[in-house]
Formats: structure tokens, C-alpha cells, sequence
């Protein structure tokens, strides 16, 4: 479903990724692990067209979209959630949401109608599978952070992507909201049949629903496969071992 | 925001229509004005306020339209019919011209650029002595004919400044309108998550840019239909309505009356005008108290007006 | 073909007109870079200087070295009035939003050019040259006055002991730092409050200098305030915002375009600075020696 080949990128000389190949099958959940500053959020941006590939292409669902900029990018089925909380922190839960909803469905130049009652139905459904109807009028920058978080999940969702990116879903989250998390995740994976692309730190949570981990180490892939075969891998445990989370 | 139907807003209406029953003329000159600059500050806060774009340049449309509605009704003797709405067009136009590489920048530089351009179009209308009459400006730009409505029940004792008057209450009412029905479709909406927060906004499928150059080019047009309008009412139209200075106090009538509300920056221009009008009766020194106050309420809302007034309605509304 | 000596005549009235520019967008530019705020009030500044060293004059009267006396007390006065308004007032808009503090510069604008009107009144004042720079002389033909030449030489020193400053002593050092990362700076013990006063106060000096050596030049008006401050912008922008050197050959640049300008295209000339100051911000936004920023 998704191939990454060969992608490099440098800035100012710091060679952030280099020659990083990731393919990712339809309705598979694979994760991309590696120490801090390993190039993971650099080689997200790079897949969801935040930044252009100095060399190397990205492919979804055969199509070349190399070098295309975000929105075009969710348009063609990429949904992504940030490391850093990244909703729309003045609106409330039930806009956020519904703001993906009515630019995913092409509404979004639409002069005139009245935006409040607009899909209301899949947005409070969407919120609800979530646990978050009941905070629907809330503000949503007064959310705690496992809420922003959840939120953040609702509005990648909400573009109805084929393939979903989750860079560090359970960042700065506890280990019950972690695995909360986690199993809220791999179920509505399973319920809409998305592939998932996720980077973590948390190595129980990659080892528990992974089905394909990739190790990156300064902006390199160094090992790829099943989880059992990466936790085996000799250079993996070497990189690892200095850096036990 | 809800979208019941506002009996304040109906109210007001009808409120403007019964100042010239006042009979005081100036009265209706100071409604005139405010009306007015409530139009042109409400189309900036379409920038400012719902997208998070501040301009610092947002009077060069206000000159366009002014110029545009002024040189066709004196030079070349359109009719007000064709002169007004051509306002809004070219001030649009131009805002397509200028926003297209005005929304490339981020922040600073943009706010740059706008009130680059604003000098621009400024400069242009200082020395254009042929077409703009130059330093001197335009005096004298005819009334529109409105005969039409002295024949009108109740009117027909009314002055011409009078009828102005109300066409102006019609023409701003509907922009107004127009504007507030834009605000409240999905459209507005997508400009206000590219305020919250462009990043996120590009990543539910938002083409940013696009949607900045369209609030761009919207609040332009608006821009120019009430310079087209200032033009007829201040009886000439002169260089300094593009200048940069009318540019700031069209962007404090927006901030003071508060950018996160519709009518926000109708009120800011209510208040300022009434309060220049008082203030001026009893002393010349009117920027001084002006800026004194600003820096007063500056400190007394530490989280800005805007801020403060609009968290709380908006928890009140629950909007 | 105009004759060479016109050309430098003209050459160097636009070198004159890019000092003082120089002198007054430096001191935007330093408050940008550290404090991060668009100074609209810098203008003003300016005019304050030139109108309290008018006020100087008339006190010390208009003897031998009695100008300078004059124009560095009108520096000096503008300059403390800076650092008053930043410790009482500006120091506690920090955490607000950037809109709001731009709005502070702004009502600053109103209430002391307003001021100024209050105590000199609306008519021009003028300053005399001091006499011991009262002549000119003939260079390549034309006739330069004293007073224009001092200048050209005054800009370049001023700039080289500013910029020497920045890059030698501590407190340069200091300033550099500040304007890269603040937090860090106060981590590190140092008293970024009192730091930022001091910059506050360094660039109202400049402003307040330039407006001090401009007086015996040009008339001494209301409004020269919002004049020269766009100028100003202009300026920066050419350079860069930030940039020390970029704001000396943006000043440089913006003179010479100005004063040829109107030689050639005197209808055109203010509308050749602000399209080049458009064009520069469409091609390179961050301006000749500026840094891009992401």
C-alpha cells in the first residue's frame, strides 16, 4: 500500500535520513522504532509531503506522491496525527472533528450554507466511538492532554484515510491511558479496515500490536521485519542497549 | 456560532433607518460614518480575526474602491448602479494581484508586504495627477441620483445627505449580511482552522494558501465597496485613504472592538468614532487621549480585549 | 548626459539622507532582532529628538560646540525616555500577543507625537547648522555642504563602533545572545529584564541621535514621525530584518535609489521605494543579509 523508497533528506549538511525504504501492506500495522533524533518524524514529514525528498520516491496505492504538498496528500487517503497535540485549540471538540468531515467531503468552499448542523450525525458518531461525545461543546484546547490526544485521533479519522501515520500516539500519556490508547487504536483499525504507520517509544506498546517493525538509527533503516526477528536482531540490540527506554 | 435569526441585529436596523427621522444633520453624518467604517472594519476582521492573517495594508482597497466609485461617477458620469458595485471589483482584483504573493509570506513578512503595497497603491494616487487629481485629490464627487426616493412615502421631505444616508444603511446592511452568511458557512470555518492552527488545517486537506488568497480577495472587495461609499460621503476621495496610518485605525477599530465576534469591529467603529466625536468638543489633543486610553485598556485586559470578552461569551453561548 | 559633478552631488545627498536612515532603522532593527516587536513608536523617537534638541538650542544658544552639546542632550533625553517607557510599561506586555504589543507601539505613536504638538506646536522648527560646519566645499565640482560631509563620515563610525561593540565587549555579546534565545540567557543568571531596558535604551539613542543631527537639515515637523518610520520599514526589509550590516546597505541602497529616483522619474520616486521594498520581500523575504527564517 505504501512504498517509501530510497528517500534522503538534508539539512544544511546534517544528513537527516538517508536512503530509507519502508513498505508498509494494505490492512497491516507496522511501526518504525529508533533512539531519539533517529530521523522518525523526519521521515514522516517526508512521506506526508511536509518536506520534499532530496532524492528517493514515495508511493500510495501506486500513485507517486512524492514531493506533493499535505493537503493533497490527505486528499489521496493519508491521515496523520502529530507528536506534538495539533488540533485547532479555540474551536470546540464537535468543530475540530466536523472540520475534517467538511473538508474531506469537499464542502469546505461552500459560501453559503450554515456550517453548525453539518454532518452532524458522523461527527457525533466519530466522537462517540472515541469517548468523547459527551465533551462535544467543550473547547477543545481545555481538554487534558489524553483528551487532546484522543481528539487529535478523531480528526485524522475524520478524513477517512486508507492509511493512518500516528507519530507518537501515547506520548506523555500514563500506562493506563496508554493502553487505552492502544486497544482504542487497533480496534477501530480493524473496524474500518485502515493500515497503520505508527513511531513509538514505547517499546511494549510496539511489541504488543506491531505486526512489522522497522529500526531507524541516525536517518538509517537498520533492521526490518517481524517483531520477533527485530528483537533478535544484533544490531538492533546494540543500538538498544545503550539507550534502554 | 449559533445561527438563529438576532433580533439585536434587526433591531439596530431599524434603528439606523429612524436616525434621519432625528432631523439633525449631524447626527446622520456621524451614523453615516459609522456605518461605513463598520463595513470596512468588518472586512478586515475577515483577515484578522477569522484567519489570522493581520494586514497591516488593508486601506489600499479602501482607496481602490474609493477612487474606482469616484473617477466613473465624476469622469467618466456612470451611474452609482455600475460605479459601486465596479468598487468592489476592482478593489477585488487588486486584492487577487497583491494577496497572491502576499499569502506566501508568513507573519511579519506578510504584514510587510501588505503595507508595502498599500504605499504603493498610495504613491500611485499621490502623483497620478491625470487620473486621481494627485495631492489635491477628487472634491466634489456628484451624489447618486435619488430622486427615486424623495418620490417614496416619508421621504420625500428627507435632504439628499438624508437618502444617502439610507442607501448607505441599505448597502452596508446587505454586505453585512453577505458577510455574516460567509463567516457561518463551512467556508468561514476553514478559515478559522487555518487561524487555529494552518499546520493541522493542511493536514485535513486545506489547501491554506488557496484559502488565504480567497479571504484575501473577499475582504479586499468589501474593502472597496466602503471606500466606494467613503468617497461619496466625505464628498472627495484624497490619497490618505490609502495611507498607512488609515490602515491602523481601521486595525484598532478591529482589535478594540474585538476580532473573535461578528460584530466586533462594527462596535469598535461605533466606539471610536463617538468617542473621537466627544473627546474632540473639548480638546484638540484627541491621538493623545486616543492612545492613552488604548494603552490604559491594553493593560487593564492584559490578555487583550478581544481575549478576554470573547472566552467568556463563547463559554456562555457554548457556540 | 548629466555631468559627473551632478552625479556626485546627487550621489551624495542620497549617501547623507542613507545615514541618518541608517541611524534610525538600526535601532528598529536591534529592537527587533532582541525584543522581537515591530517599534512603530521609533519614528517618534526620532521626532523627539530632533524636537528636544531644537528645545537645547534655544536654551544653550548657538555657539561653538553649543549644537552638539544640544543634540547629544536631545539623544540622551530621548534615550532615557525609552528606557522608561520599556521598564514601566513595555516590560509587562512580553507575554501578550504579538498584535497587542504592536498596538502598544502604535498608541505610543499617538500619545507622544500628540505630546510633542502640545509643547512645540505645529509650526516648523529649525535648527541652525553650527557654524564651525556652517560652509561647503567644492569636491569634483559640486558643492557639498560641511555638514553633509561630517555626516557620511559620522554614519560609518557610528555603525563600526556599534557593530564592534555587538561582536567585542560582553554586553554585545550579551545582546547577540539575547536575540537568539532568551531563555537560555536567563538560565544562565544574567538579568534579561535589565538587558532588555538597556537595548530599549541604546535604539531610542540612535533615534533620538538621528533625529538630533537631521535638525539643522530639514524642518522640524509633526508627522515626520509616520514618514520616517516607514522609511524605516523600508530600510529593514531591504537589508533584513535583524541584520546589522543589512540595515547599513539597505540604508545605502534606499538613499541612492531615493535620490536618483527623483532625478530621473520625480513623479516615480516614492513609489520606486516601496516597489522595491514589495520586490524584495516577494523575491527574498528576509531581505539581502538577513536570515531566513522557517
Amino acid at each position: 500500500m505504501l512504498e517509501v523508497r530510497g528517500v534522503r533528506k538534508a539539512f544544511d549538511g546534517f544528513l537527516a535520513v538517508s536512503d530509507a525504504s519502508v513498505s508498509v501492506a494494505r490492512g497491516q500495522i507496522a511501526a518504525i522504532i529508533g533512539p531519539n533524533g533517529a530521523g522518525k518524524t523526519t521521515l514522516f514529514n517526508l512521506i506526508t509531503g511536509h518536506l520534499r525528498p532530496d532524492t528517493g520516491t514515495v508511493v500510495l496505492e501506486g500513485r507517486d506522491i512524492t514531493g506533493l504538498p499535505p493537503h493533497d496528500v490527505c486528499r489521496l487517503g493519508l491521515g496523520r496525527s502529530f507528536q506534538r497535540t495539533n488540533i485547532f485549540p479555540r474551536l470546540t471538540v464537535y468543530q475540530n472533528v466536523q472540520a475534517a468531515f467538511l473538508s474531506h467531503r469537499g464542502r469546505g468552499r461552500n459560501l453559503w450554507a450554515r456550517v453548525d448542523d453539518l454532518y452532524r450525525e458522523e461527527t457525533e458518531a466519530l466522537l462517540g466511538s472515541l469517548g468523547l461525545r459527551e465533551r462535544a461543546g467543550e473547547i477543545s484546547g481545555f481538554l487534558s492532554h489524553g483528551g487532546q490526544k484522543q481528539l487529535e485521533l478523531g480528526i485524522a479519522l475524520a478524513s477517512e484515510p486508507s492509511l493512518l501515520l500516528l507519530d507518537e500516539p501515547t506520548a506523555g500519556m500514563s500506562v493506563s491511558e496508554t493502553r487505552e490508547t492502544i486497544r482504542l487504536v487497533e480496534r477501530i483499525a480493524r473496524e474500518r479496515g485502515l493500515t497503520l504507520l505508527f513511531t513509538e517509544h514505547d517499546m511494549e506498546v510496539v511489541f504488543s500490536i506491531a505486526q512489522k517493525i522497522t529500526v531507524l538509527h541516525q536517518g538509517r533503516i537498520i533492521a526490518e521485519g517481524a517483531p520477533a526477528d527485530v528483537r533478535a536482531d544484533a544490531e538492533v540490540r546494540r543500538v538498544y542497549l545503550g539507550e534502554r527506554r | 456560532m449559533r445561527t438563529r435569526p438576532r433580533p439585536w441585529a434587526l433591531l439596530l436596523l431599524v434603528a439606523a433607518l429612524v436616525v434621519p427621522a432625528l432631523g439633525s444633520r449631524f447626527y446622520t453624518f456621524l451614523a453615516n460614518d459609522v456605518l461605513i467604517w463598520a463595513l470596512f472594519a468588518t472586512s478586515l476582521n475577515l483577515l484578522v480575526g477569522y484567519t489570522g492573517l493581520v494586514s497591516f495594508g488593508h486601506a489600499a482597497y479602501f482607496g481602490i474602491g474609493a477612487y474606482t466609485t469616484g473617477i466613473l461617477m465624476k469622469k467618466v458620469g456612470l451611474p452609482f448602479l455600475l460605479a459601486f458595485p465596479a468598487a468592489g471589483v476592482l478593489a477585488g482584483a487588486f486584492a487577487l494581484l497583491f494577496g497572491f504573493f502576499c499569502v506566501r509570506l508568513t507573519r511579519i513578512y506578510f504584514a510587510m508586504l501588505t503595507l508595502a503595497f498599500a504605499q504603493i497603491v498610495w504613491a500611485i494616487c499621490f502623483k497620478w495627477n491625470e487620473v486621481t487629481g494627485g495631492e489635491q485629490g477628487m472634491p466634489e464627487i456628484p451624489y447618486p441620483n435619488l430622486d427615486w426616493m424623495g418620490r417614496l412615502p416619508f421621504l420625500g421631505s428627507l435632504r439628499t445627505s438624508d437618502h444617502f444616508y439610507l442607501l448607505t444603511v441599505l448597502l452596508v446592511a446587505l454586505c453585512l449580511w453577505a458577510l455574516r452568511r460567509v463567516v457561518g458557512s463551512p467556508f468561514g470555518r476553514m478559515l478559522t482552522t487555518i487561524r487555529e492552527n494552518a499546520e493541522r488545517a493542511e493536514f485535513i486537506g486545506v489547501n491554506v494558501r488557496r484559502y488565504e488568497l480567497a479571504a484575501f480577495v473577499l475582504a479586499g472587495a468589501f474593502a472597496g465597496l466602503a471606500g466606494g461609499l467613503f468617497g461619496i460621503f466625505n464628498r472627495g476621495v484624497f490619497p490618505d485613504f490609502a495611507y498607512w496610518t488609515k490602515s491602523s485605525e481601521v486595525l484598532i477599530m478591529t482589535l478594540l472592538g474585538g476580532m473573535g465576534m461578528f460584530y466586533g469591529p462594527a462596535l469598535g467603529a461605533l466606539a471610536l468614532i463617538l468617542l473621537n466625536q466627544q473627546i474632540v468638543s473639548y480638546t484638540e489633543y484627541w491621538p493623545l487621549v486616543l492612545g492613552t486610553i488604548l494603552i490604559v485598556l491594553l493593560f487593564a485586559f492584559p490578555g487583550g480585549l478581544a481575549g478576554a470578552g470573547v472566552t467568556a461569551l463563547r463559554r456562555l453561548r457554548r457556540a | 548626459m548629466p555631468d559627473f559633478s551632478f552625479v556626485f552631488a546627487q550621489s551624495i545627498s542620497g549617501l547623507t539622507a542613507a545615514m541618518f536612515l541608517f541611524l534610525i532603522a538600526s535601532g528598529l532593527s536591534l529592537i527587533f532582532g532582541v525584543l522581537r516587536v515591530l517599534n512603530f513608536a521609533h519614528g517618534t523617537f526620532y521626532m523627539l529628538g530632533a524636537y528636544t534638541t531644537y528645545q537645547f538650542v534655544q536654551w544653550v544658544g548657538g555657539g561653538p560646540g553649543r549644537f552638539w552639546l544640544a543634540a547629544l542632550g536631545g539623544a540622551l533625553a530621548v534615550a532615557a525616555l525609552g528606557g522608561l517607557v520599556e521598564r514601566f510599561l513595555f516590560r509587562h506586555l512580553y507575554g501578550a500577543e504579538e498584535l497587542y504589543q504592536l498596538l502598544f507601539t502604535y498608541a505610543l505613536v499617538l500619545v507622544l507625537s500628540d505630546a510633542a504638538r502640545m509643547l512645540w506646536g505645529t509650526q516648523q522648527k529649525s535648527v541652525s547648522r553650527p557654524p564651525e560646519l556652517s560652509g561647503s566645499f567644492s569636491l569634483f565640482g559640486a558643492t557639498i555642504p560641511s555638514y553633509n560631509l561630517l555626516i557620511i563620515l559620522l554614519g560609518p563610525t557610528i555603525a563600526l563602533a556599534f557593530w564592534l561593540t555587538l561582536q567585542r565587549t560582553r554586553a554585545g555579546r550579551f545582546i547577540r545572545a539575547a536575540a537568539l534565545d532568551r531563555e537560555t540567557l536567563g538560565a544562565l543568571g544574567v538579568n534579561v529584564d535589565a538587558l532588555y531596558t538597556w537595548v530599549f535604551v541604546l535604539a531610542s539613542f540612535l533615534g533620538g541621535l538621528g533625529g538630533a543631527l537631521i535638525s539643522p537639515m530639514r524642518a522640524t515637523t509633526p508627522g515626520m514621525d509616520t514618514e520616517i518610520i516607514v522609511e524605516a520599514f523600508v530600510v529593514v526589509v531591504i537589508g533584513g530584518l535583524g541584520s546589522f550590516w543589512g540595515t547599513f546597505f539597505g540604508a545605502l541602497i534606499y538613499g541612492q535609489v531615493l535620490s536618483f529616483g527623483i532625478l530621473f522619474f520625480p513623479r516615480f520616486s516614492i513609489f520606486a521605494v516601496f516597489a522595491l521594498m514589495a520586490a524584495v520581500l516577494i523575491v527574498r523575504p528576509w531581505g539581502l543579509l538577513g536570515r531566513p527564517l522557517k
